[in-house]
């Protein structure tokens, strides 16, 4: 099925997925349009990052249907067995979304810039000459050109998740998602990323974060999706969210984190 | 001293016999071990299990005992029998028990590496083999060298077993000298080749672990 302006980003429908005998996810479904910027908040242990995960394959779901800008990654018959498109095709749909994770998983052999320039050589092919001045672009974007061959082990944690974002940018991502990018950050370093990443959302990046952050999920996101217990409980924009949240499990929630 | 220097060319001649022994092993064992960790950590169940058995099979027995079976019992064997001269059996049995060993130092490397490099890599659209060039093996070897180190000083030394199949390696060559002379020298010499040959070895292993020093976990 060829991609169109009309396809939202990503359409994902009924998605179950199990670890074991426990069921994490139980019926997940989302559409994402381009541009939107999307809060997924919930308890731990609610499967808002297995759903990321399952979004780009790093998880394999059970059931349900996948839909990367219109181009199908999984469909489920109608005797309900689950069929993924080929492995390259998998790949190459998954590239068009760049992934922040909360440990960063910088490559520790590599300088900052190396980390950046590592995937667009090898996976792209792109030439070092062609790519340098772009990765160092996307280094003075995130405020750390001066730190373009220092390793990551000499980075703040702050630092090492900014020079995650330029590294996931480098591959030209339609979509960013983020795995709680700040939840591994001493309080005063998260700013610095929240910061960066609300540059991001002003260039209208599509971008699906997972958060604990409720302030920025209040001031950037257009939606907050509110899951518990494996399911989406909630789904609103922003303001009328938290103005006024409908469900009683999302008011308790709430209660319990602002 | 004079008597030294009169005994020098039948050891160099053995030291020569042992150094060849000794590359060609390494050659041959590093790529082999490495085959063989992936493998024994790959999804297919029954490879895995094979390469295990494989491993036991040659860490179990002495390798005095697998050199001797390549070379006297091998040519009896149905089917994969084969003679083999003296050298290129020793090199079988060195490269085939050496592998084993370096096989286990990589899959612990390898293992060692957090889940998250691979799914690092793996959202950047790397597949598994450029995972595994560019992302893993590069770290591994920094990790795995301390013990690299070891498994090579140990195989200088144990290149000497290649007496039993009448190669003259350089432990040979010294005892043939002290039971012509009756005297200890040419043992004392060869104990000083054996160190120099591990001296290099182990500087040679400082030096990269130092270049591999550059960057911290």
């Amino acid at each position: 099925m060829p991609s169109t302006m009309n396809d939202p980003m990503i359409h994902a429908e009924n998605i179950h997925k199990r670890f074991g005998a426990v069921a994490v996810l139980k019926g997940v479904s989302l559409q994402m349009r381009k541009g939107e910027v999307i809060a997924v908040i919930g308890p731990s242990g609610s499967g808002k990052s297995t759903f990321l995960r399952c979004l780009n394959h790093l998880e394999t779901i059970d059931q349900g249907r996948i839909d990367i800008e219109g181009e199908t990654m999984v469909t489920t018959s109608a005797e309900g067995a689950c069929h993924y498109v080929p492995d390259a095709e998998v790949r190459r749909i998954c590239r068009k979304m760049g992934m922040v994770f909360q440990q960063f998983n910088l490559f520790p052999h590599l300088t900052v810039l190396q980390n950046i320039i590592e995937a667009p050589i090898t996976v792209k092919g792109m030439r070092r000459e062609a790519i340098i001045p772009k990765a160092e672009e996307l280094l003075r974007k995130v405020g750390l050109l001066e730190k373009r061959d220092s390793y990551p082990s000499r980075l703040s944690g702050g630092q090492k998740q900014r020079v995650a974002i330029a590294r996931a940018l480098a591959m030209e991502p339609d979509i960013m998602l983020f795995d709680e990018p700040t939840s591994a950050l001493d309080p005063e370093l998260t700013g610095e990323v929240l910061r960066t990443m609300r540059q991001l959302a002003d260039e209208h990046m599509t971008m699906l974060v997972v958060t604990h952050e409720m302030a920025f999920a209040r001031e950037v996101a257009s939606r907050v999706v509110f899951m518990d217990h494996g399911e989406i409980i909630e789904a609103r924009p922003a303001a009328e969210f938290f103005a006024t949240p409908e469900h009683p499990r999302t008011r308790a929630f709430l209660e319990n984190v602002l | 001293m004079n008597y030294v220097i009169d005994i020098l060319g039948p050891l160099l001649e053995g030291t020569t016999v042992t150094l060849k022994m000794f590359f060609v092993t390494i050659a041959l064992s590093v790529p082999l071990g490495l085959c063989l960790a992936l493998l024994r950590i790959s999804r297919f169940r029954v490879i895995a299990g094979l390469v295990n058995g494989y491993i036991w099979l040659m860490r179990g027995t002495p390798l005095m005992l697998q050199l001797l079976f390549i070379y006297f019992a091998l040519p009896f064997v149905p089917i994969i029998g084969i003679k083999l001269p003296d050298f290129p059996a020793a090199v079988v049995a060195f490269a085939l028990n050496y592998a084993a060993y370096f096989a286990e130092i990589f899959r612990a490397g390898i293992q060692s590496i957090d889940r998250g490099q691979y799914e690092g890599a793996r959202v950047l659209g790397l597949s598994y083999a450029q995972t595994m060039r560019r992302i893993v093996l590069p770290q591994v070897i920094k990790r795995i060298l301390p013990p690299t180190s070891n498994e090579t000083i140990t195989l200088v030394k144990d290149t000497s077993l290649i007496y039993v199949l009448a190669l003259n390696d350089l432990l040979r060559a010294a005892r043939s000298i002290v039971q012509r002379d009756f005297t200890i020298t040419p043992f004392v010499v060869a104990a000083a080749f054996y160190l120099a040959m591990t001296l290099i070895l182990t500087w040679g292993f400082q030096r990269l672990e130092k270049r591999y020093a550059v960057y911290d976990e």
